[in-house]
């Protein structure tokens, strides 16, 4: 019986190893697995470089693991927000490598690592210092810029439903980088509000396949601002 | 000279019916507060939103449902929700009828700055400006004809860095409606009242066309 259902934080992060890419879904809080982020403090991986819309705000999740020095590099679309203390304390002081990559670039690197499309041309950053030692190319008269798949070694995502076969589903703006991150790394794992039994989510209603998914872990929590 | 108000209710009268419309964070986001509630126009919201409705009364916030901004937003009847990858292909794909975003320059080639104030700021944060910037179909600006201390901020060539290139059709400004035209530069289509054309040209740093 395949069954990716998990029963701990620390069984969900298993095998996370030092110098890991670990994509993290969520935009600001909503959607973001602020539990299993914060798990890898315990689980103990260093030199991380995350991927991640935003670079963690306040001292919780993914500020939480910055601050425990756990992260080497940070790759982002909008690294300054509101309450994004940490970051900029590390940042000033040297600490934190940062890659800035436009959003829908970010997205769709990720979408082609999780495809086996190895790089694209896109029209964003064309002409901007975002461009800048990367290849350029024209199509129908407009400049593209070469970009490259990101793939990672582990994606952590929050999802609002999952059954045992690693099916899931997102609510509302909770899905945002979610889908996208568990389709591109070697090791997807899923914090979720509710496991459904096999069959009980409807076969349309499914967001991400279970063939995406490698362990789920139930995790009782409230909404994404509590 | 128009206020705020003034200027996002401007923008959105030019919003015809049945668009997919994109609003940057600012002025832009007030634009949705003015649209007739019987014209329908789509907003799109980065974080993989269509129909995406104004904020919610204080006592009805949906915490799973926020903008761009992260701010919480409603959604109306036949919205729906989508991943980011899917978000910036409606973006990149051409799908979005207009984006309108603020801007701190913007060149008479329609080039755009407005995501970085300096070379030297290592840490500045771009989100989906770029994406939109060079794939909406439309962009228009909305933003204060100078800086605070008076310096203009339609320009010859943009100082501040690029967020694209040629990629500006219109900007809104307190004091005037232009439209980049390629080969001509800003055409100015409408100045507020008791303003003259050599009045607005001297707080602009590029040649100003009129319009005809």
């Amino acid at each position: 019986m395949i069954d990716k259902i998990v029963h701990s934080i620390a069984e969900a992060l298993a095998g996370v190893r030092d110098g890991a890419t670990v994509l993290m879904g969520g935009f600001g809080a909503v959607g973001q697995p602020d539990e299993l982020i914060e798990g890898l403090i315990e689980q103990g991986a260093r030199d991380l470089t995350v991927v991640a819309n935003n670079a963690g705000a306040g001292r919780v999740g993914l500020a939480k693991l910055m601050e425990a020095g756990r992260v080497r590099k940070i790759i982002c679309s909008f690294p300054r927000s509101a309450g994004s203390v940490v970051f900029e304390e590390l940042y000033r002081a040297g600490k934190l490598e940062l890659e800035i990559v436009p959003q829908g670039t970010l997205a769709e690197r990720m979408r082609a690592a999780g495809a086996g499309i190895p790089a694209f041309f896109t029209p964003t950053g064309a002409g901007t210092k975002l461009a800048h030692g990367k290849e350029v190319r024209e199509f129908d008269g407009r400049p593209h810029v070469m970009e490259h798949a990101l793939k990672g070694d582990v994606a952590l995502v929050e999802a609002w439903e999952a059954d045992r076969w690693g099916n899931l589903t997102y609510r509302e703006s909770g899905r945002n980088f979610n889908p996208v991150m568990a389709m591109a790394a070697e090791l997807t794992v899923a914090q979720v509000h509710h496991i459904r039994d096999l069959g009980e989510i409807p076969a349309d209603g499914i967001h991400t396949p279970g063939i995406f998914v490698n362990r789920v872990v139930r995790v009782a929590r409230g909404h994404p601002w509590s | 000279m128009w206020n705020r108000t003034r200027m996002a209710a401007r923008v959105a009268q030019d919003i015809p019916e049945g668009w997919f419309v994109n609003l940057g964070i600012g002025i832009p986001t007030m634009v949705a507060d003015h649209v007739p509630p019987d014209r329908e126009v789509i907003l799109h919201s980065e974080n993989g939103i269509l129909g995406m409705g104004p904020a919610p009364a204080p006592d009805a916030v949906n915490p799973w449902l926020v903008n761009a901004g992260k701010q919480p937003v409603t959604l109306r009847p036949g919205g729906s929700f989508f991943h980011h990858a899917d978000s910036f292909a409606m973006i990149r794909g051409g799908h979005i009828d207009l984006c309108v975003l603020g801007a701190f320059e913007v060149a008479e080639n329609g080039d755009i700055a407005n995501w970085a104030t300096s070379e030297n700021d290592s840490a500045p944060a771009v989100g989906g400006a770029m994406d939109l910037a060079a794939g909406a179909k439309r962009l228009w600006v909305v933003m204060e004809h100078t800086t605070k201390d008076g310096a203009p901020k339609l320009v010859g060539r943009c100082s501040y860095p690029l967020t694209a290139m040629a990629a500006v059709q219109r900007v809104y400004t307190n004091l005037a409606v232009l439209d980049v035209v390629a080969g001509r530069g800003f055409v100015v289509r409408e100045i507020v009242p008791g303003l003259s054309l050599a009045e607005l040209q001297a707080k602009t740093a590029a040649p100003l066309h009129a319009d005809a």
